[in-house]
């Protein structure tokens, strides 16, 4: 039986107090992790991987947002998270060639790239959130609460999404057109840095504030995070909450587009499975976030970025596999992860 | 009686193979409260998860506010009036006391303020606790706060589901007061296993056994009738 007992402003206070402490041990082993590779190198070196290592996090970010969204908060494993990633590159970049055949691309000052950079982002965007749409309304919705099923079905979707990418694109890589103004650099310190990783950098805070005041400030996110906590009370309450679960894997599917054109236009190519090895990296930071943290992702996905880069400059054949160890040695100090909920 | 406020003819409802309800009828008219009695496992919780559509009726009819609502959805039931507080603290653990409150309310204008400033008056505990997350509150702070979030809301009938369940005698003494309090505003059914609060929050009541009504009448005259308490309840 429960006591029944009060809950006291002291209790409550040490509790709080508790939660602030935990917190800032996670930002100090973030800091040592950003930290350490000072000790094996100069300055300069230092901060041109900290702003590109910053940038590709922002990219894994984008992606690993909208698995947070899907796979931390509904709690469903969407293996087709990868093809949504790509399926965006493939928009964005077919805008961008329409562009090119114009001729606009190779002569674009920075706010002209801008303009057409935004205009790739909704495409991805828009087409990730139908394809979001469709995905849920038609298969998801079937097998909530079933991860086996949620697994099998999801690869289904995955395979049938990219043999689609294949048959109207392709097999083989395909160059993306990089607006020019994004190829223009400026320095800062000493150390080059390209527009468009300050983009992606800017892009990824943007996504992450903006998730966060959905999510935090909106009755709409608290209509999402109640639904996500517990249904039958969202459901008597009067919300119709299969509309909301759409709305939230449609959200996550275009998040997942839009990084999959910002990494396009990175890698200034697309292939049918560019998704696969940007799932991996994404299923690493919201493990390492904490399931269902946009916090955590965004920690986890600076903390990928950075530790990608300087291993891959110090240990270049360690560059992958550093990690799965940050997330090994997270989770046996934080088994639920840097944010996740005890 | 005057024109029921919820009425249900012969419902049936079946989880899996199980049979639960058994042609369940009743009716229930507006104001004060109406109680579900019963032991563990006559169907009472399933007869509220019904009405709400949380279950789907198998069979029969049920009427709220003289509209059919057997085949509507529980979204569509709750804005039609309906409010429902399951068993276990059925309160959002990772949202604050004040999340949960803007939660419920639907439509917010002047007259939801005033009613939410009247039920932070009638559970001031609330009011002490607004930032904080509710999975942070004691046991009968968490169903204060489960009632209070649900009479937040302007709604015509609200579906209470064994609220004392776990909790300490001197809790359930202030949650049946607060339930006096709400059963003067709003028509309540209440299924509660505790005999005495039972009594002191309503007149009406239904006795229910192995998915059917078995009994229809006034709590005070059951108290008196030991053979039936006995033989339905176990009391006595």
């Amino acid at each position: 039986m429960e006591t029944g007992g009060i809950m006291t402003t002291q209790t409550l206070g040490v509790e709080k107090s508790r939660e602030r402490i935990k917190t800032r041990i996670n930002m100090g082993m973030g800091m040592g992790i950003f930290l350490l590779p000072l000790i094996w190198m100069d300055t300069t070196t230092y901060f041109t991987l900290t702003v590109a290592g910053i940038s590709l996090g922002m990219l894994i970010f984008l992606i690993a947002s909208g698995l947070t969204l899907i796979f931390g908060l509904m709690d469903v494993l969407n293996l087709a998270h990868a093809a949504f990633f790509a399926f965006g590159a493939y928009a964005g970049a077919a805008v961008l060639n329409g562009f090119d055949s114009l001729g606009w691309i190779s002569t674009a000052s920075l706010p002209e790239s801008l303009l057409y950079l935004v205009s790739a982002l909704l495409a991805a965007g828009l087409t990730g959130a139908v394809l979001g749409i469709a995905t849920e309304t038609l298969v998801i919705r079937k097998v909530y609460g079933d991860h086996l099923m949620q697994l099998l079905v999801t690869v289904g979707v995955s395979f049938v999404i990219v043999e689609i990418l294949k048959i109207v694109w392709g097999v083989n890589n395909e160059v993306v057109p990089v607006p020019m103004g994004f190829q223009d650099s400026f320095i800062l310190w000493g150390v080059f840095i390209e527009y468009f990783r300050v983009v992606a950098i800017v892009l990824g805070i943007g996504v992450f504030a903006g998730l966060q005041f959905v999510l935090k400030k909106t009755k709409i996110g608290i209509i999402v995070r109640a639904g996500v906590e517990n249904r039958e009370i969202v459901k008597t309450t009067g919300y119709n909450i299969s509309r909301i679960f759409t709305l939230i894997f449609a959200a996550g599917a275009a998040l997942a587009a839009t990084g999959g054109i910002m990494m396009a236009v990175f890698n200034q190519a697309v292939d049918p499975g560019m998704g696969d090895q940007f799932l991996i990296f994404a299923l690493i930071v919201v493990i390492i976030g904490g399931m269902g943290s946009v916090t955590g992702s965004f920690i986890g996905a600076v903390m990928v970025g950075l530790s990608f880069n300087y291993v891959a400059y110090l240990i270049p054949k360690m560059a992958l596999g550093v990690n799965f160890m940050i997330m090994a040695v997270i989770l046996l100090i934080r088994p639920k992860g840097l944010f996740g909920k005890e | 009686m005057s024109d029921p406020i919820l009425s249900l003819d012969a419902v049936h409802t079946h989880i899996g193979r199980h049979h639960i309800l058994q042609g369940v009828s009743f009716s229930v008219a507006s104001g004060g409260a109406t109680i579900l009695l019963g032991r563990n496992g006559a169907g009472k919780s399933t007869v509220l998860k019904t009405i709400m559509g949380l279950f789907p009726a198998s069979g029969g009819k049920i009427v709220f506010k003289g509209q059919a609502v057997e085949r509507k959805k529980t979204h569509e039931i709750a804005r039609m009036g309906m409010g429902y507080v399951p068993e276990d603290r059925a309160v959002l653990f990772n949202l604050t006391v004040e999340e949960n409150f803007c939660l419920s309310m639907i439509v917010e204008n002047e007259k939801t303020h005033e009613r939410l400033n009247e039920v932070l008056e009638l559970f001031p505990a609330l009011k002490k606790f607004w930032k904080t997350r509710a999975g942070l509150l004691s046991g009968g702070q968490k169903q204060m706060l489960a009632i209070a979030r649900v009479f937040v809301c302007d709604h015509s009938l609200l579906l209470i589901d064994e609220p004392s369940k776990g909790l300490a005698p001197i809790i359930v003494d202030q949650l049946g007061e607060s339930l006096l309090r709400i059963k003067d505003k709003t028509k309540v059914i209440l299924v509660e296993q505790n005999f005495n609060l039972a009594r002191q929050v309503g007149s009406d009541c239904f006795i229910l056994d192995d998915g059917r009504v078995v009994h229809h009448g006034l709590i005070q005259d059951l108290a008196e009738d030991k053979a039936l308490m006995k033989k339905y309840l176990g009391i006595g």
